[in-house]
């Protein structure tokens, strides 16, 4: 009976920690950005301003959810609900303790993230397509060509972790990092995955698909209230899941003295999580062409130079 | 007889006549998605989780989105639909069904001659072990392969340049 339950309730439990996360993250964002930005932000509803998510989400909730008689509708309704499942289903994969995780042993576990994270483009393109709108379409083919560019650099900064772990379960990478962890040894690996993690998840300063000084607010230009909703969750559950990935897999996941292997993964992903805010809040947008040349033209070569240097590195050590 | 196998490969096919008989490109392409997932699933149900991954990194994650991102491009419209309303009125499909059907034919004669075991699950092959083999006995296909890409390569950025420009 235990065997069943157990399961279940992590799923249940990791699922609303994740959607609790995400929309904390909102107000997070809004209070540091008002840290950052020398006011004070809001602060009036609730304790520290507090139940501002709540305010927020009651909104968003009872806001007329309106679809534009031009859109394509059964593409339109399913466009966020693909990018909410994509992001959420990466998590089942994400060892966030040794005993919690849904299935952090899977041993093509990584593999199954950027399966994902594929398939979560869909939702922003799809979106663009369907709304039959051209600044929705325009923000739809940035997303497109960006998300798809930074998976690759993406997937090859990572491939350095897998040599030196030797694994593509991230449990087993979380373990190889008992001793040491892989950001000294992998730094350059480290830096390239977060810089594509932030491309990836298109936020600031890499957020082209919905740059509003550009092209409205690019592809959730015709969407509101609910289904406007779900585009927000995902895109702060994704800066979860980015937080999470590079704790994982290089600052040594749930390893750290004296306190509990949860606090210390917490601690990680939320400070991980205030990095990202404050990128936002310090770093103007570049060019679309400008990020597209230096993924291609920096990223690539870096990430292929950090993958024969590991290789040599391994081949060295195991003494061939 | 193994039922979730079945069941995957009912959806992979049901979702490939759809996507046949879509006029709406977009919606085609999203079923041909639906179709690829049911194939990882059915490689992973048969114990080839690294193959079921590649097939939904590569071809649902990147070729079909790629697809997707033409058809944005050239974005077309209602007099397209009624052109492709057309091409299924009369004989058309007549030709390409029986030249499938013989395909068909042939494929399970094949696999009811030969001894492997067809649908089963077998024991699941891990990441290491795939590698192992690439890079083992069909070494040889891997280096062709990478020819092929290179080729690939060298040929997209001869058609990207830039006409009578510096760079």
């Amino acid at each position: 009976m235990m065997s069943i339950i157990w399961p279940i309730l992590v799923i249940v439990v990791t699922v609303f920690g994740v959607l609790g996360v995400a929309a904390v993250s909102t107000m997070l964002e809004r209070r540091l950005l008002g840290v950052f930005q020398d006011r004070p932000g809001p602060n009036r509803v609730g304790p520290f301003g507090l139940f501002q998510v709540i305010a927020d989400a009651m909104k968003m909730l009872f806001k007329q959810d309106w679809i534009p008689p031009f859109a394509d509708k059964p593409v339109f309704l399913i466009a966020p609900i693909i990018g909410f499942l994509a992001v959420l289903l990466c998590f089942g994969v994400v060892p966030i303790t040794p005993i919690w995780s849904v299935a952090g042993n899977l041993n093509v576990g990584l593999l199954f993230i950027f399966g994902m994270l594929g398939l979560g483009v869909y939702s922003v393109v799809l979106a663009g397509w369907s709304s039959n709108n051209k600044y929705a379409l325009l923000g739809g083919m940035r997303a497109a060509a960006q998300m798809i560019s930074y998976e690759v650099f993406m997937g090859l900064s990572v491939m350095g972790v897998v040599m030196a772990a030797g694994s593509f379960s991230i449990r087993d990478i979380v373990d190889a990092q008992t001793n040491c962890w892989f950001i000294i040894p992998q730094f350059l690996g480290a830096v390239i995955f977060f810089l594509a993690g932030v491309a990836e998840t298109h936020r600031l300063p890499f957020d082209f698909p919905e740059g509003e000084n550009e092209i409205g607010a690019g592809f959730h230009t015709e969407y509101s209230g609910m289904k406007f909703g779900m585009f927000y969750l995902a895109e702060y559950a994704g800066v979860a899941l980015s937080s999470a990935l590079v704790t994982t897999l290089y600052l040594g996941g749930w390893h750290g003295p004296l306190l509990p292997p949860f606090l210390w993964f917490a601690i990680k992903v939320f400070l991980l999580i205030c990095f990202y805010i404050l990128l936002r809040a310090a770093l103007p947008r570049p060019r679309y062409d400008q990020l597209m040349s230096f993924g291609w033209k920096v990223l690539l070569p870096l990430s292929l130079l950090n993958i024969l240097v590991t290789g040599a590195v391994v081949l060295l050590r195991a003494g061939v | 007889m193994n039922i979730v196998l079945e069941l995957y490969g009912l959806i992979a096919i049901g979702a490939t006549a759809l996507a046949i008989t879509r006029t709406i490109p977009v919606h085609g392409l999203l079923y041909l998605v639906v179709s690829l997932l049911a194939l990882a699933c059915m490689f992973d149900e048969l114990g080839a989780p690294f193959a079921a991954m590649l097939e939904i990194i590569v071809y649902a994650g990147a070729i079909i989105v790629l697809f997707v991102f033409v058809v944005m491009m050239i974005n077309l419209g209602q007099p397209d639909q009624l052109r492709e309303k057309g091409w299924f009125a009369g004989g058309a499909w007549i030709g390409p069904g029986v030249i499938a059907a013989l395909l068909m034919g042939l494929l399970v004669y094949g696999t009811q001659r030969s001894t492997m075991a067809v649908g089963t699950a077998g024991t699941p092959i891990g990441p290491q072990q795939v590698g192992l083999t690439l890079y083992g006995p069909y070494i040889l296909t891997v280096e062709l392969s990478s020819f092929l890409l290179l080729a690939g390569l060298v040929s997209a950025y001869h058609i990207g340049r830039r006409i009578g420009g510096k760079s």
